[in-house]
This record gives C-alpha cells, structure tokens and sequence, in this order.
C-alpha cells in the first residue's frame, strides 16, 4: 500500500489586490479578489521505501503540495493520505510520523545549544530513551557532529545546521521524510556528506523521502525517480533514467588537441565551438557511441585530453518545457 | 494535552536559559521595566496630591486597583507578551515549523519565548500591591484573601485572552493590526488602573462587557475593599469574575483556531 497518495489535489489561494485606480485610506479596504490556481488535479503514489525528486521552475507548486502534505496547508480539492492519516484534519498525530526540513527555516532553538534541541524534540516527540540515544549516536557518528554539539545553534556554520536539522527531524523515527532544498548554499563538501547521508537512511531504515531541489545533482544522486511539476500540474512522472534517455539524447564531446585546428569533420557530429587546441562536439546517443567518435577523432588529429559531458536534468526539463509546449506526449506509461 | 502541560515548564526554562545566554541585555531590559512602572505609579501619587479623593476613591484603594491590575498584566506579558512576533514568525515561515510538530499551534506559539525579564515589574506592582493591602483599610479576612488570589488568576487570564484575540488578528491583517492590539493590551492594563466610574458612560460599557476589563479588578475589588458601588451594580459581578475569565479564554481559543485555518487556507 502507498505511503503517500495524492488524487486531484488542489489549492487556490485568493489574492487581494487593491482595486483598479483606488486610491486614499479606502484602497486598502475596496480590493478585489482574483484566485490563484497553485495546485492542480495533481495525482501520485509514493510507495514505502522510496526515494522521490519533487522538481519543477519557481511557482510551479512545489511548495504548496509540499505544505499540503505536511499539513501546514489545507487543500482547497481532492484527497491526500499520508502514512494512513488525512494531514489538514489529523496533524497533530501525522506529526509523529513524518519528519520535515525545511532548508531555509529552522527547527532547531536558535540560541541553546545543538544538543539542547535534540532534548527538547526528544520530549515533543515523546522519543523513548534507548530509541533517543540510538537515533542521536547514529547521526552523531555517519554525519560526524560530535565536536559542535555544544555550540549554539547561531554560531554553527550552514552545513553544521543542516546536519543538525536532519538529526532533529529523524529522531522519532519518522517514516516519511520530506526535504525542500536540503543542500541551498551548501559548499560541495557538506553536499556529498548529507547525500551519502540521506542514501544510508533510505537505504538501512527504509525511509521514504520526498525531496524538492534546486540542485539536479541531488536528484541524480538520490532519486530513482522524479516527478516534475509545472504550472500547477504534474509535467512528468517517472524513471530519472528513462527521462534521460528519452530527453537527454545529446551529449557533447570534448576534446583538446596537441595543436590548434580548424573544425574537425567527423561523421555523425557537429563541431558546435572551437578554442584554440579544444573543440566541442555535439552528437546523438542513437548515431554513434562515444568511443566510436573518439576513435573518429583520433584518426584526424592527436588527441591530448578529452571528456564526455552529459546532459544536466536542467537542460532535460528545459527540453521537455518545450516539448510540451509543441504537444509532445511525455508521461511515462508505466511509472515506477 | 496532558503532554503540553508536562512540557511547559521544560519548554519556558529553555527560553529562560537562551535569555540568560545575552546576559547584559538582559540587565538593562530590567532595569528599564524598573523605571517603567516606577514612572507609572509616580503619576498617580501625583494625582493625589492635587486631590484628596479621585471619584470618591483614596489612594490606597487606586493603589489596590493599580497593583492587582499590574500584576495580572505582568503575568500575562511574561507568558504570552512575546505574541507580538506572530507577524515575524508568519513572515519567516517559523509557523509552518509550529505546524509540522504534534503539538498545539497555540500552545507552540506562546512556549517560543518566556518572557522572565517581566519578573521586576511583576515584583515591583507586588511591592505596591502589599502597601495597598495595609493602607486601603481593608477588613481582612479568610475570604478576602481568598479572593485576592482569584482576582489575580482571574485578571492574568483575561489579560492573557485579549493578548491571543489581538494577535491572532494579524492572520488577516497581515501585520498592520498591532497598535490595535497594543491599544487593548497595554491601554487595557492602563484603563483598569483606575477606578471604571471615572470613565464616560459609554466607555464604561465596553470595558466592562465587551472587553472585560472590569473584571480584571474592578468588580472583585469592591468586595475586597467593602466597598458601594458608585455605579450600583448587581453585587453578584462581584464574584463573577471567574466565569467571565474561562468564557474570555474559551472565545480567545476559538478565535485562534479561526485564524489559524485561514492561515492555512491562505499560506501567506
């Protein structure tokens, strides 16, 4: 059974704007109102156990089905159970079993020390002892914490924060855990540490994880599957391979040289620039394998240096934007 | 329920130990309630000097009316004062934080802070309220006693009432209804200093039924103080205190949870 069902969710938000050409103390009195579709009919499953990008452009929705599904926000339609609870009307209980960060707000109290939250949550949470010092020393230990335990939460450095916020939320055990931009301002360090993280935690306890991100090296670490979300509605739900392989089929070869050459003439590629000794070559992964163009290339010049880049999810949502524009079918037929 | 009670006196202690962590702010806000209420008090000794009587009343019984008030709405500000953030704590998302945990959203948004610098004008208007008791001529006895303690608890919880209906107002006015809220919270505690019958009549109404101020320490007083009614009241207000006190804080609770599910059918 899923852990997380969504079906024709939906929000409205209803914005008020002063009306046309009101002026003086009454403007803020005589406004109009307009509606705001955030959410719409959007519909999912996230079985137990899974790992889930939740992508999509600013103002697509993401947050709002993310507060939805916390309980923060009502929806205006459709049905939403998470972990067998209704979030709007049973928040309180849901709390206990899901665990939220939020990567540019805070859980944690701001002038105690780390380790004073982690008390104080225990107690909210109601956390057993054992399970309390079994929690904590797991996360002390994978995301090494032991020597700013003591230090008010103000003074820890971003990635310290983020580490201590993770712990905070996984310390009752939750069995969903939702992340919104959990690596925003990271340094590449503290990035890889709470990847290797989150990859253990859903690996050894069996957390679901539903994650919004900015940053499409965490989705390509982390998420088997994705759903990306625009303009309210649900753009693609699926395999992250597949997506790939469907929308990233363009893939650019770099070489340099031993000197500078004109233009190189390969079959099966086009030579999109040239700088000095290095050229970029655009080819399609149905023409030709990279080592076939390699071995192309090598035959017309000495060959110094080279890599293969591969095409950023951005680019692939970039690409199915404007697929979708054109009507391009894109939902995956079977997701999962 | 059961859990939030049990957690409040660990939840107000961590506040007391992050307040103490900024030691010299600490020592100036203080000194500063000190001065305060010391300028407070001042002018009403002022008054008296001019006039021997303020609308039949002598300076030991406005000085009973002046300490009972105080201490209940010093009482009150050091447990749910700090609702003055709710704005920032909308603004900053803190909220959505309060309402992903299993706990009450009210109850969260008055254990964020305690607010212990209040202690010094609460010690001091008990100062003023202990001269009062032995200078208005009262006529002690074991129900009287009683009652100045059901005054108190009574007139924190209706401070305490006004404060969340206040607040709670900013979840549609988004942040501009503050000075309405200070107007009835500070201007209330100012407003029951003072005996209610040298008010206008029409204000005299509001504050006794609609924000019920007079029952703060108006209407218990006049029985603690023996006292007729200059106005000539029922005497059972006397003692209505109490019901009027769980009917304020029940309002005060509905009108949180109105707020709180617009805020969350809104999300602004």
């Amino acid at each position: 059974m899923a852990i997380i069902e969504v079906r024709d969710l939906s929000k409205q938000f209803r914005v008020a704007r002063p009306r046309e050409g009101a002026r003086g103390p009454l403007a803020r009195v005589r406004r109009e109102y307009t509606d705001v579709r955030a959410v719409e009919r959007v519909s999912f499953d996230v079985e137990p156990g899974e790992m889930v990008g939740y992508i999509g452009p600013n103002g697509a929705g993401k947050s709002t089905t993310i507060k939805m599904l916390t309980g923060i926000l009502v929806p205006s339609g459709g049905r939403l159970t998470v972990a067998g609870f209704e979030p709007s009307r049973q928040r309180k209980e849901m709390a206990r079993h899901i665990g939220v960060v939020f990567g540019q707000r805070t859980q944690l109290w701001w002038d105690l020390p780390l380790a004073d939250s982690f008390t104080l949550l225990k107690h909210i949470y109601r956390v057993p002892d054992e399970r309390f010092a079994a929690n904590l020393g797991r996360c002390i230990d994978t995301m090494e914490m032991a020597e700013f335990l003591r230090t008010p939460v103000r003074q820890l450095s971003l990635g310290q924060r983020m580490r201590g916020e993770l712990t905070a939320a996984l310390l009752h055990n939750p069995e969903v855990l939702y992340l919104d931009e959990p690596t925003i301002g990271l340094d590449v360090v503290a990035k890889s540490r709470i990847r290797e993280f989150l990859t253990s935690l859903n690996r050894d306890a069996g957390t679901t994880i539903l994650l919004t991100t900015h940053d499409m090296g965490d989705i390509e670490r982390l998420c088997r599957r994705v759903i990306i979300i625009d303009r309210g509605g649900i753009l693609y739900d699926g395999d992250l391979e597949r997506l790939k392989a469907r929308f990233a089929t363009e893939r650019t070869l770099v070489v340099d040289l031993e000197e500078p050459a004109p233009a190189l003439d390969v079959p099966f590629a086009t030579v999109e620039r040239v700088e000095g000794p290095r050229q970029w070559l655009r080819f399609q992964r149905a023409d030709t394998s990279a080592a076939e163009l390699i071995a192309a290339v090598a035959r017309a010049a000495r060959i110094v240096d080279l890599r293969v880049d591969e095409p950023s999810i951005e680019d692939v949502v970039l690409r199915i934007y404007a697929g979708a524009a054109k009507g391009i079918a894109i939902n995956d037929p079977s997701p999962g | 329920m059961d859990n939030e009670l049990r957690l409040f006196p660990r939840l107000a202690w961590s506040r007391v130990r992050g307040q103490l962590e900024y030691r010299l702010s600490f020592a100036l806000m203080l000194i500063g309630y000190f001065v305060m209420t010391l300028a407070d008090f001042l002018a009403i000794w002022v008054i008296f000097q001019h006039l021997p009587l303020l609308a039949g009343w002598s300076l030991g019984e406005v000085a009973f009316l002046y300490g009972t008030s105080y201490v209940s709405f010093r009482i009150a500000d050091m447990v749910v004062g700090h609702l003055d953030m709710l704005p920032t704590l909308v603004r900053t998302g803190a909220l959505d934080t309060v309402l992903t945990r299993p706990l009450g959203s009210l109850y969260q948004v008055v254990t964020i802070d305690f607010g212990l610098r209040h202690v010094g004008a609460i010690a001091q208007g008990l100062v003023i309220l202990v001269i009062a008791c032995t200078t208005a001529g009262i006529p002690w006895d074991a129900g009287r006693a009683l009652m100045l303690l059901v005054t108190i608890a009574c007139g924190t919880a209706i401070f305490i009432a006004i404060w969340i209906v206040g607040a709670t107002t900013v979840f549609w006015t988004l942040g501009s209804g503050l000075e309405v809220l200070n107007a009835f919270t500070y201007g209330g505690n100012q407003m029951a200093n003072y005996p209610i019958n040298i008010y206008a009549g029409w204000l005299r109404r509001i504050i006794a039924f609609f924000v019920p101020l007079a029952f703060v320490t108006y209407f218990p007083s006049l029985y603690i103080l023996a006292r007729e009614d200059p106005l000539h009241t029922p005497e059972l207000l006397r003692f209505a205190s109490p019901l009027v006190a769980l009917a304020a804080l029940l309002v005060a609770r509905a009108v949180w949870g109105q707020g709180i599910r617009h805020y969350q059918s809104t999300g602004s």
